[in-house]
């Protein structure tokens, strides 16, 4: 991290990372200027005055049908989208990071809408390599692409913060990692231009923007291109889904953060022949799944990420 | 916390930072029985296509078989063929080759998995699989 703690103005006011795992939650604070560390997990840190929150949401993966341990991806989104609707406070939107369905078909997203629509919550998502597997690749963004340009991109701004939805999963090319395309990201640099460096920047997207683990196809070809314009914004998040597991890191004023799946967990990078779902004991699986919690606290911008599995 | 359990994986979370995986020791579903590829058949296990370099006569057909418990799709690297559905478990996709020539395919949900099949003249030469 201190490589990129360089004195150029913006990243001056350096983001800070503090990290406790308390089991297999996290909890995760990004302040300017002054180390900010939120301590146990508490829901009263999402409750803070003032807040905005909202939840990161991913590969629900509806259709995924495998045997034990796997209940099935149904009951377990169900099961998220309870602790969801019984937070104590409500979230301002949830974001929903791609890989809704596992193959793209209209009762595989049906029956995903009608487990999340029970939040009542604005979703906004972008899809995963999942959900453009039918042969027109049009069933994702006639639902829930309306608004959006080319393969469903788009921004909005919520409480002073600019969030960017992304989509790598598009026009994907033999032995290429995830791709944004030429067009996404002259769309990308015009979106953030003349917007001033203090505004917060939240991009989200399903396959994570930096390289993660390239022989698993973890990456994005052309991730480092648009975090270039987003290099002058003194605090960017970035959340991506895909790869069913926590993981962050700090990079000058950008975080990255991955959120779990709320179907199945799979491996460390690495750690098993293939990335194909994790086997583990019944009882230890709900420890592995999970939703993401997202706080930003006005005027001093710190960020908050917990991440909550479903049990543990 | 636990980071990572091989030097691959060590050493990219040296590359990276920090990385932060899950506290729980993953154990991966047992790898299906390879697959003895049939004369024309292309398995897939564990993410990869097996043989990664399938040599047929032009008009043979050539069947793939997902053996994964993740939905695969094949793809034309050249557009030669329209793309396969999207394979779930034990499903196949077959393609007939009449044309001899040297054909790029990709797993379309997941590109960096590649594969190569040479169609050869169907007359004349000696090229055997």
């Amino acid at each position: 991290m201190s490589k990129f703690d360089r004195d150029d103005g913006v990243s001056r006011r350096k983001v800070l990372e503090c990290m406790t795992w308390v089991g297999t939650a996290v909890l995760w604070t990004v302040a300017g200027g002054v180390p900010h560390a939120l301590g146990i997990i508490d829901k009263a840190a999402a409750q803070e005055a003032h807040a905005l929150t909202f939840l990161q949401i991913s590969d629900s993966h509806i259709g995924f049908d495998f045997k034990t341990p796997y209940p099935n991806a149904v009951g377990t989104l169900e099961e998220c989208i309870a602790k969801v609707n019984a937070l104590p406070t409500k979230p301002a939107f949830m974001i929903h990071t791609g890989d809704i369905s596992h193959l793209s078909t209209a009762a595989q997203f049906d029956d995903g809408d009608k487990v999340i629509g029970q939040t009542k919550l604005d979703v906004h998502y972008v899809p995963g390599e999942h959900d453009f597997v039918d042969q027109e690749q049009k069933l994702f963004l006639e639902r829930y692409g309306k608004g959006t340009k080319g393969a469903g991109w788009y921004s909005f701004d919520a409480n002073g913060v600019h969030f960017i939805g992304l989509v790598n999963v598009h026009d994907l090319k033999a032995g290429g990692l995830g791709n944004l395309g030429a067009e996404q990201l002259e769309w990308l640099e015009a979106d953030v231009k003349g917007r001033s460096a203090s505004t917060p920047i939240v991009v989200f997207a399903h396959i994570p923007l930096w390289t993660v683990y390239p022989n698993w196809g973890w990456g994005t070809d052309d991730g480092a291109r648009a975090l270039s314009y987003l290099k002058r914004f003194g605090s960017v998040t970035v959340l991506n889904g895909h790869i069913h597991q926590v993981m962050q890191k700090v990079e000058g004023n950008v975080t990255f953060h991955t959120a779990r799946s709320t179907a199945f967990p799979q491996p460390a990078p690495g750690s098993a022949p293939s990335p194909g779902p994790m086997k583990v004991p019944a009882e230890k699986l709900r420890s592995m799944l999970g939703i993401a919690n997202i706080t930003f606290k006005q005027n001093d911008q710190p960020l908050a990420i917990i991440d909550s599995p479903l049990e543990g | 916390m636990s980071i990572s359990r091989t030097l691959q994986g060590a050493l990219l979370a040296a590359a990276l930072g920090a990385v932060c995986a899950p506290v729980v020791a993953p154990f991966v579903l047992p790898a299906r029985a390879q697959n003895v590829a049939a004369a024309n058949g292309i398995s897939i296990d564990n993410f990869t296509f097996n043989p990664p370099t399938l040599t047929v006569k032009a008009g043979t057909t050539v069947t793939w078989t997902n053996k994964d418990d993740i939905p695969h799709g094949i793809a034309s690297a050249s557009n030669a063929f329209t793309r396969s559905k999207a394979m779930d478990t034990d499903d196949s996709f077959t393609f007939t080759f009449t044309t001899p020539g040297t054909y790029r395919y990709f797993c379309y949900i997941h590109p960096h998995m590649t594969g190569t099949i040479v169609v050869q003249a169907a007359t004349g030469g000696n090229a055997t699989q």
